[in-house]
């Protein structure tokens, strides 16, 4: 199982649904460049998701985490968003479904994995990095817990251990690099799930085949593949038939890195740095000029200009 | 025995009493802190990461200790010579400032033994707050370095004491790039969360607000400062007329100063509001709040300023700064917490040991100060070392 499961990957770079509909295929290029050709992403069509928390007990198990308070198949209470913690670093909110009375929209969360992740352009110690798989990791060994990526996620995502006194860590989901690396596995979540509602694969791949299920207009979807261009693309795409606004998915995003909202700030330091004490020592010798009466220096061009009797003015 | 009474009871004036509890509740929140983690002190969650420490003891901290930097750099690069003598007190309250910072820093990050990471490897060259790490690093040492003659004079290492003052102009340099970048830079932290930051408080601007409300808050500071000393240390400043005129006179142009830098402060918070057409949002609660501080803590004391100097009122200049002080710790705080939570399901309160913490960190920033204005050349010069 695990043999053939690798070479599936290794092949099409796409597992179920995905691989059957589409095929082996080159990868177009994502939104922003930064995506590697082979990272890896998941889509998560919503209009299937049933619910049952499995990918949460999956996630917890997979991650050695401790047992939640609530057991998994608890229900989630409605229209409230929860938050990935330190024993899921997934969860399942459920939200009504506001064009169909009584039935409701269940949307699992995790971390996005973006392309460029905002984590990784906050952290002071370089504890983020984005493997070229695509997952977003952590290295606690580093990390000072600023919480700085904790402040800056634009989803909300990384979880701080508060409570630890010498040893607290930002925890969120590493997209079972591991699994997917040394086992050829997808991540546990999406191996949970028994309703098929999230696909693995190459993220380009899962956006053609998002665009292909978009453009049926039986199928009734939103016409938005939700991460393809948020904070400049993320690995993790989610497709709807209900609006995403009404789900609690973050809709005042940028569309764009968002490393880039500090680049400006960043290359201005070496800027300041080379040009400052330039700057604040001619001022130091202008005042120190000023200061000792010190005639300025006639300029050159009126100097010459009184010689030849004011001549120059003519040409 | 009687003699040692007699000590005690000298010694016990109100202020040490006051500073002395303080300080014991201090001592447990420390133990908490450290012994049991963040979780056990602080009301923070992952929702609100940041909170008084950040906003207080670290953001306001460094805006309010900008005093030593504005004014070594008006005394020794523009040379105006005549505010020479309180170059020594907003050395040394910067220099204070910024070490209870760095305190400030301590309590607050997770694993604080790892805050010297960013200087020694670790790096994340595109984060801000690299950038900060290194600047506050820096500029610690430099403020040590420019507030080390005072304490040489006093120890009388007069060798070391000139090798010292040689460096004076060099530290001024540094001390002024050093902060340009880290004060302007800690706004700049917040450019990274449009979707958190109220949008009237987010702006692309947001690090020149910071660096440009920083002198004005340093200056402020220096006026409020010479102020309580000249209050409180009456035997460290010389009384005749003639004196006395002179400190007033330095209050006036300092207000003159800070008048002018809360003008431009002012023009450069509405051109925020103006670039992003914002102008909708200030008819909203939030924008109630927001006029609170750009007009009852920016306008009004510049207006006050610009009066008090215009008038020769000292009175008026001192209660400018006071509200310029306000000021800047209300828009630290809006900036870090209550303008950046605004959209939290639940809004961070700060628990009381946080708020005790904070208030110990700078009560030993104040008995520091008063240990060494009592005792080396601040206030007025070593008898050795005239100023010229």
């Amino acid at each position: 199982m695990t043999i053939s499961r690798r070479s599936l990957l290794k092949g099409a770079g796409l597992t179920g649904g995905a691989s059957l509909l589409l095929g082996p295929s080159r990868v177009a290029s994502a939104f922003t460049a930064p995506a590697a050709p082979d990272a890896y992403g998941v889509l998560v069509d919503l209009s299937v998701c049933e619910g049952c928390h499995a990918c949460e007990e999956a996630c917890n198990e997979q991650n050695g985490l401790p047992k939640p308070e609530a057991p998994f198949d608890a229900e989630a209470p409605l229209g409230v968003k929860r938050r990935p913690g330190g024993s899921t670093f997934t969860v399942v909110s459920t939200y009504p479904d506001p064009a169909h009375r009584g039935e409701v929209v269940n949307v699992k969360t995790q971390c996005m994995h973006c392309l460029e992740p905002t984590c990784a352009s906050a952290c002071p110690v370089g504890a983020f990095t984005r493997t070229p798989e695509g997952a977003v990791v952590y290295d606690e060994t580093i990390c000072m817990g600023c919480r700085y990526c904790v402040a800056a996620c634009p989803f909300g995502v990384p979880h701080y251990e508060f409570e630890s006194a010498f040893s607290p860590r930002v925890q969120k989901c590493v997209l079972c690099l591991s699994r997917i690396r040394e086992d050829g596995l997808v991540p546990a979540c999406v191996d949970a799930c028994p309703a098929e509602a999230t696909t693995f694969g190459k993220r380009a791949d899962l956006i053609k085949l998002a665009r292909r299920k978009l453009l049926d207009p039986d199928e009734g979807y939103v016409d938005h593949i939700y991460g393809e261009r948020e904070a400049g693309g993320t690995s993790w795409l989610y497709i709807s038939k209900v609006p995403f606004e009404a789900l609690g998915f973050p809709m005042n995003l940028e569309m764009q890195p968002y490393i880039n909202l500090t680049k400006g700030a960043v290359k201005a330091v070496p800027l300041v740095l080379v040009l400052g004490p330039a700057f604040l020592m001619g001022m130091n010798a202008l005042a120190k000029r000023i200061e000792e009466g010190e005639p300025a220096p006639v300029p050159v061009a009126a100097h010459h200009d009184a010689k030849n009797g004011g001549s120059g003015h003519g040409r | 025995m009687v003699a040692n009474v007699g000590r005690l009871r000298r010694h016990l004036t109100p202020f040490n009493i006051i500073a002395g509890l303080i300080l014991a509740v201090g001592l447990v929140l420390t133990v908490l802190r450290f012994g049991f983690g963040l979780g056990a002190v602080t009301n923070l969650d992952d929702a609100n990461p940041w909170g008084l420490w950040i906003g207080f003891d670290i953001l306001c901290g460094v805006a309010l200790a900008a005093g030593g930097f504005t004014i070594a750099t008006t005394v020794h690069i523009f040379r105006v010579k005549r505010f020479e003598a309180i170059v020594r007190p907003a050395v040394l309250t910067g220099f204070l400032g910024y070490l209870f910072v760095t305190v400030g820093l301590l309590f607050d990050l997770g694993r604080p033994w790892r805050v010297v990471n960013p200087i020694i490897g670790h790096v994340g060259p595109s984060s801000v707050m690299f950038e900060v790490g290194w600047c506050v690093f820096l500029y610690l040492l430099v403020l040590f370095l420019e507030f080390s003659p005072a304490a040489l004079e006093w120890l009388g290492w007069k060798r070391v004491r000139g090798w010292a003052v040689k460096l004076t102009i060099v530290l001024s340099v540094a001390g002024m790039v050093l902060s340009t970048l880290h004060q302007s830079s800690l706004g700049s932290l917040f450019l990274l969360t449009p979707g958190r930051l109220h949008p009237l408080w987010y702006s692309p601007y947001v690090p020149v607000f910071f660096f440009v409300s920083a002198i004005a808050a340093g200056l402020a500071m220096v006026i409020f400062e010479g102020w309580l000393t000249h209050r409180f240390f009456p035997d460290k400043i010389a009384h005749d007329a003639a004196s006395r005129a002179h400190f007033d006179s330095l209050t006036l142009g300092l207000g003159k100063a800070a008048a002018v830098v809360l003008f431009a402060y002012f023009g450069v918070k509405v051109l925020g509001v103006a670039g992003d057409n914002h102008w909708a949002l200030l008819a909203s609660p939030w924008g109630m709040w927001f006029l609170v501080e750009l007009i009852g803590f920016v306008a009004l004391p510049c207006a006050l300023f610009t009066w008090g100097y215009r008038n020769q009122s000292v009175k008026a200049v001192r209660i400018a700064a006071v509200l310029t002080v306000l000021g800047i710790v209300l828009n630290r705080l809006n900036v870090s917490v209550i303008a950046f939570g605004w959209s939290a399901a639940d809004p961070y309160v700060p628990s009381w040991m946080e708020i005790g913490t904070s208030i110990a960190i700078v009560t030993t920033g104040v008995v520091i100060f008063r240990w060494i204005v009592q005792r080396m050349p601040i206030l007025t010069p070593h008898p050795d070392y005239p100023r010229h």
